[in-house]
């Protein structure tokens, strides 16, 4: 058990700074609070509207298609890069993968996933 | 990967490949002609039944021994495109009456099917794992065929959490196990824990947790609280499928990974299971006993009929009965199967054209207007009781033999009390479809109805020959597991 005493270090030495650096900050830094401050996030821009609105579902099915085609892309990269040491065999593979995620994309496009109205 | 490896898995690749097309095919066909999609669907599965029943009595391992082919695996794939095809035929009608036929059923349930077929050839764990989710995520969205119903919704719902859960659990043991083992082959975990290489607490702890996700899958008490909700919401033929298709594969892993990779912990896991077949067996039948509705009830029975198959996991460290009692849990896994779709079938026929619930009462009055329906469940209720002359007799008597062989006669003792309490339930049905004055409505489609009859007589027939099956289920474990 020995072997894993670094990752204990590690995993408290990064969890004790978290907490040290909130703490301290929170015992030291001033407090202005404004109006303005305490408006909730929103991406840096000024917030409008409730924040409990209803979503259209569609952005969830967007979603979905983007994580898609997405991976899609995340597998492409390293077999890109080591294109020629798998050689055909790579390219086979990557085929059937392709193959795979255009039966999707056909069967997505056919059902109207992609219209929006 | 060499093509001897895609041969091997040659049924599984067919079967994911036909149901990818028949996902496209299926967007081509105009909406009154979507009989052809269920016609492909079952023709691709009776495709898969003969390439997997042509691998029969040979074995050969692939993919550097993540998978291997034998007779177990063909055994079970047999059983769950069979499955998959009586599954279909009920489907069809019954979907199409209910109002939900979306005609995604067909590929979806292909892609389960071929799950499983993987499960039950998976010679390492990270197959088991993937094989898992390839049967398990059809599966979810399956019992939520019927949105908006709300019932599915919510089963499916539920399924999906628990599914994941209980994913996050197999695959935790693994992690755990390969910490232990330096390995997730199931023959190189057992040849590390031979070595005396294997850190033994980690390993049992990882084994416990695959215990924990393969029980969920299986429906054991007292991780069996998704089973009433599900198979109440989903839609009918989709329950019998999954009642046990997902079943068998769930003991497919537990069979493969319990007796191939930790045979020598069998010894300390034997009270293990010991406790959960009792628990499943007394908490199923007598929790079946109070419902209402007809679906509920099935799906406490089923949980009752894991505990009695989990009996054959006991006495799995004495070498003088491993083979036996693994073969009695195949055996009562077939026969189980031929009952509960049977069940199933009925109730997709007598189903209320709004899918909503289905309650006892609602087969009241059924011998009168559609006596073969009837007989049909007469003998599937039988069969699931255990009266002599059908098949349900004779699955119980292998189990209940070989665990009193195992020196567990409490076990069969306990299982024997808890079939009587069933036999109420069951019989309660047959009083409600011949003694009570009722009219009760049910689809008259001939494929439902033949479905019903011949998966009836199959009850039968192997309650009448029940050697057969028997002999067959030892060859299967003959050239790999035991």
């Amino acid at each position: 058990m020995l072997e894993y005493l670094p990752l204990v270090i590690l995993i408290s030495l990064a969890a004790g700074l978290a907490v040290l650096v909130v703490i301290l900050g929170h015992s030291f830094g001033p407090h202005r609070p404004t109006a303005k401050k305490g408006l909730p996030y929103e991406s840096g821009m000024t917030p409008y509207g409730p924040g409990t609105r209803r979503m259209s579902v569609r952005y969830y099915l967007v979603a979905v298609l983007f994580i898609l085609f997405d991976i899609e892309v995340v597998f492409f990269l390293p077999w890109a890069v080591m294109f020629r040491k798998l050689g055909v065999f790579g390219l086979v593979e990557m085929l059937i993968f392709i193959g795979i995620l255009l039966v999707g994309y056909v069967y997505a496009w056919k059902k109207g996933a992609l219209e929006w109205e | 990967m060499s093509l001897s490896d895609l041969l091997i898995l040659l049924p599984q690749a067919f079967l994911l490949v036909w149901a990818s097309l028949l996902l496209l095919v299926d967007l081509f066909i105009s909406k009154e002609r979507k009989v052809i999609t269920a016609i492909l669907g079952a023709a691709g599965l009776a495709i898969t039944l003969g390439l997997t029943s042509g691998q029969w009595g040979s074995r050969a391992t692939g993919f550097n021994q993540m998978v291997v082919v034998d007779n177990f695996s063909v055994f079970l794939s047999g059983l769950f495109t069979l499955a998959g095809l009586v599954a279909i035929v009920i489907a069809y009608d019954n979907m199409r009456r209910t109002g939900i036929h979306k005609t995604e059923f067909y590929s979806l349930l292909l892609f389960s099917v071929a799950g499983m077929m993987l499960m039950s050839a998976a010679a390492d764990l990270i197959i088991v794992f993937l094989a898992l989710e390839l049967l398990s995520i059809p599966l979810y969205i399956l019992a939520g065929l019927a949105v908006p119903r709300a019932g599915s919704a919510e089963g499916a719902i539920k399924y999906f959490l628990l599914g994941a859960f209980a994913s996050g659990f197999v695959l935790y043991g693994t992690a755990l196990i390969f910490g232990a083992t330096q390995g997730t082959s199931l023959a190189g975990i057992m040849a590390s824990i031979q070595s005396g290489t294997a850190e033994l607490p980690l390993l049992v702890i990882g084994a416990a947790l695959l215990l924990v996700g393969f029980s969920f899958k299986v429906a054991a008490v007292p991780f069996h609280m998704w089973t009433p909700d599900v198979y109440q919401g989903a839609p009918s033929p989709v329950t019998g499928f999954m009642s046990i298709g997902a079943k068998a594969a769930g003991f497919a892993a537990l069979i493969r990974v319990f007796s191939l990779a930790f045979p020598s912990l069998a010894g300390q896991f034997a009270p293990i299971f010991a406790v959960l077949a009792g628990l499943t067996m007394v908490v199923g039948n007598v929790a079946a006993v109070s419902q209402v509705s007809i679906k509920r009830m099935l799906a406490y029975s089923s949980i009752a009929h894991a505990g009695y198959i989990l009996m054959a996991l006991v006495p799995l460290a004495d070498p003088s009965v491993a083979a036996n009692s693994t073969a009695s849990a195949l055996t009562y896994l077939v026969v189980y199967g031929i009952t509960t779709l049977g069940a199933w079938a009925v109730i997709s026929a007598v189903e209320n054209a709004d899918g909503g619930d289905t309650s006892v009462r609602d087969l009241s009055g059924l011998a009168r207007q559609h006596p073969w329906l009837a007989a049909a469940m007469t003998f599937f209720m039988l069969s699931f009781t255990g009266i002599p002359p059908l098949a349900g007799f004779w699955g119980k008597f292998y189990l209940f033999r070989t665990a009193i062989e195992g020196g567990y006669t409490t076990l069969a003792i306990i299982g024997l009390l808890s079939s009587l309490v069933s036999a109420w339930y069951y019989l309660r049905v047959i009083v409600m479809m011949y003694f009570r004055e009722s009219e009760a409505g049910a689809s008259r489609a001939p494929s439902i109805q033949i479905a019903a009859i011949l998966l009836a007589l199959a009850v039968l027939v192997l309650g009448l020959f029940p050697s057969g099956l028997f002999q067959l289920a030892l060859q299967a474990l003959a050239n790999g597991v035991s």
